[in-house]
């Protein structure tokens, strides 16, 4: 028997809460009887890493898979693996890393789950050479939301809606994918400052290296914007001296003076010239180079009690006038935080609503505010202007006319959903408020 | 480490013994995983193999059936080296379900302490006559004083506690030993139907520290730490003023 309780549930910027009726089964079938007894509204949860609402279900039914985290088959030939909905990224790393073989892609947590790497399609640093979570992924069995289990292959619809489907379709009840072999646990780390975007912008063009990722100043402004770090890696098996941390906690919420502009500009200074002026190489543990921020347990509490948006666009290659635009105003605004994030995306992309696409992708954190608010649509409008897409697995603010204009596969997707799931149960906040599933629906 | 070492869980489909399974995978253990639901204790073993390229086997045991406890002792001798013996096994049911059906508590004694009791006394004399191994007993702080939510559980795992005592005074005379944890609230399925409970731990929390107090050889563990104040505290309340509260 399925235990339900009533919970407040959090997207990871707390900006946003649901309460829900939730249920955290801990077996296969425990996971298929919550599924069929969750009711008429539906909505999965894995680690909550999703920052808005696309996890959130209020006043609905929550089944919540991070608990489901087993490995069921792995292939040491070819690196296949097969596993349930709720297993961490970081954790696939943690076990088979040392036997040289990685997850294909891992996003910026190793907290997030696989079924959650599925539903929104993630990338990571190496993806302008290994393309998205989803191209890695072999085979998803999918208990619809209209009740039938399903084995999906790559090149069924219901796959490639299912990957970047946020969850809509129905619930990932195992998945298989392809490991990616590396040459050890360890990460050969470059980095080196960028004095300018142009400077950013030619040095991603020309790196060659599997991994690239850009810290920004997000504060930085006329001559000295965009500066900030380059980081490029590779996977190697040499020592490194830094040991794996274990995770320290933030203890409370942070007060909001933290983040005042002259503190934040103060901080993005002090981090720039961290690195020296001709650049440095070290060898780090692959998953602190890959999940930085995972050394510090709920930094979300950083932001305070009131929470933060994350905003993350991409714009076309061409599009770097956009790009500069989008900066400029983040910048010009006092309101970012000192974590913004500039990488070159490649084209790959497996769902009808993925967002990974060919171009620049930058990624900037703001306090939750009404002025923050205003911001980020702004910036998200510069974005779809210059044919671009805005993140749903970090949006919790995108109008309804959005996402026909960043997904043109989005009738394909809607009438995949409602051929699997004729009753329209799965949802979520995000699936109302921006109008996934129909155009008229409320 | 022996020449090889098996770690035999009782219970283990629950959240922390899976947590505990694997660190003494990880370890270069082999594993006996004991409990009823053979589907999922055959997706564990598949995991620990799988993560960890561990020797794991599914053993079918109901803490309610005799015979199972026969059986699970002829499995044991048939190991090699080191055996060490961790029961995450235990059931709650609603105090007041007990209440409306007596007939309950019988179940809630064999899960929590008589069945397990029965189980241990059968593996006991392997760990003896080998000179070296761990029970690792898990218990509750509720078991440190009966109150009216739990009592009836409470004093299952209360009785469970005095026989780990007793089996510790008995195996350290054998180089072997016996290890007490009382767990304050840990993030399981047993506690998701309650309320939000103040400083829960993760149950991968719980078995770290299990794990750790077992290779240290600690006697009695209360995880995380400051239950044990908690329960000091309690357990000094006179009796006239405890009878009235109901926390």
């Amino acid at each position: 028997m399925t235990v339900w309780r009533d919970a407040a549930l959090t997207g990871w910027g707390r900006a946003l809460r649901a309460s829900t009726r939730a249920a955290r089964p801990e077996r296969a079938n425990q996971l298929i009887e919550a599924l069929d007894a969750a009711g008429p509204s539906l909505c999965l949860y894995g680690a909550g890493r999703s920052y808005g609402d696309a996890a959130l279900n209020s006043g609905g039914a929550t089944v919540i898979t991070s608990r489901l985290d087993r490995v069921l088959a792995f292939d040491e030939e070819t690196g296949e693996i097969e596993v349930e909905p709720g297993a961490a990224i970081g954790g696939l790393l943690r076990d088979f890393g040392p036997r040289g073989w990685a997850p294909p892609v891992a996003p910026g947590t190793g907290f997030v789950t696989v079924a959650g790497a599925i539903a929104n399609d993630v990338h990571g640093k190496n993806h302008h050479a290994d393309g998205s979570f989803g191209q890695h992924v072999t085979q998803i069995t999918l208990r619809t939301g209209g009740g039938e289990t399903l084995t999906l292959q790559p090149e069924d619809e219901a796959f490639r809606a299912t990957v970047g489907g946020v969850g809509l379709t129905g619930a990932i009840l195992s998945a298989r994918l392809r490991m990616r072999p590396i040459a050890g646990d360890k990460a050969f780390v470059r980095e080196r400052r960028m004095p300018s975007l142009d400077a950013f912008i030619e040095a991603f063009t020309e790196s060659d290296r599997r991994y690239s990722v850009g810290w920004v100043d997000a504060a930085a402004t006329g001559a000295t914007l965009g500066r900030g770090i380059l980081e490029e890696g590779e996977s190697t098996g040499e020592p490194s001296r830094e040991r794996a941390r274990r995770a320290r906690a933030i203890p409370f919420d942070a007060p909001p003076f933290l983040l005042s502009a002259s503190v934040v500009r103060a901080f993005n200074a002090a981090y720039y010239a961290r690195i020296p002026k001709d650049g440095r190489t070290r060898v780090r543990p692959l998953s602190a180079f890959l999940f930085p921020l995972d050394a510090l347990a709920d930094w979300n509490r950083l932001y305070g009690k009131r929470g933060f948006h994350q905003f993350q666009c991409v714009v076309p290659p061409d599009a770097t006038e956009s790009l500069r635009a989008i900066l400029a105003e983040a910048a010009g605004s006092g309101l970012a935080s000192p974590l913004a994030v500039l990488k070159r995306l490649g084209p790959g992309s497996a769902g009808m609503l993925s967002f990974p696409m060919e171009g620049w992708t930058l990624t900037v954190d703001f306090p939750a505010a009404q002025a923050s608010a205003d911001l980020i649509g702004r910036l998200g409008a510069t974005a779809l202007d210059a044919g671009g897409r805005v993140y749903l697995a970090k949006d919790a603010l995108l109008p309804p006319s959005a996402v026909p204009r960043m997904h043109p596969e989005l009738d394909a997707f809607r009438a995949v959903c409602d051929r699997l799931d004729p009753e329209g149960r799965m949802t979520s906040d995000m699936a109302r408020r921006l109008r996934i599933r129909r155009a008229a629906d409320g | 480490m022996a020449e090889r070492e098996t770690w035999i869980i009782l219970g283990a489909t629950s959240s922390i013994a899976r947590a505990f399974a694997r660190l003494a995978a990880a370890d270069g253990a082999d594993l006996l995983l004991a409990g009823r639901d053979e589907a999922d204790l055959e997706r564990a073993c598949g995991d620990l193999r799988a993560r960890y390229g561990a020797k794991a086997e599914v053993f079918l045991f109901d803490a309610r059936e005799p015979g199972d406890s026969r059986a699970l002792a002829e499995a044991a001798a048939a190991r090699p080296g080191t055996l060490n013996v961790a029961v995450f096994l235990g059931s709650m049911p609603e105090q007041t379900a007990i209440d409306v059906d007596p007939d309950l508590a019988a179940g809630v004694i064999a899960d929590n302490f008589s069945g397990v009791v029965s189980a241990l006394h059968r593996l006991a004399p392997l760990l003896e006559e080998r000179g070296d191994g761990v029970v690792v007993g898990v218990g509750s702080v509720a078991g440190d004083r009966g109150r009216l939510k739990h009592y009836v559980y409470g004093a299952s795992k209360a009785g469970f506690h005095a026989y780990l005592s007793g089996l510790r005074n008995r195996l350290a005379r054998k180089g072997a030993h016996a290890l007490t944890v009382k767990p304050g609230f840990v993030d399981t399925a047993m506690t998701w139907g309650e309320k939000a409970k103040p400083l829960m731990i993760s149950p991968e929390a719980a078995a770290a520290d299990i794990m750790r107090a077992a290779k240290r050889r600690q006697d009695v563990l209360y995880t995380p730490w400051f239950w044990r104040w908690i329960m000091g505290v309690v357990q000094l309340i006179p009796e006239r003023v405890f009878k009235r509260l109901s926390f």
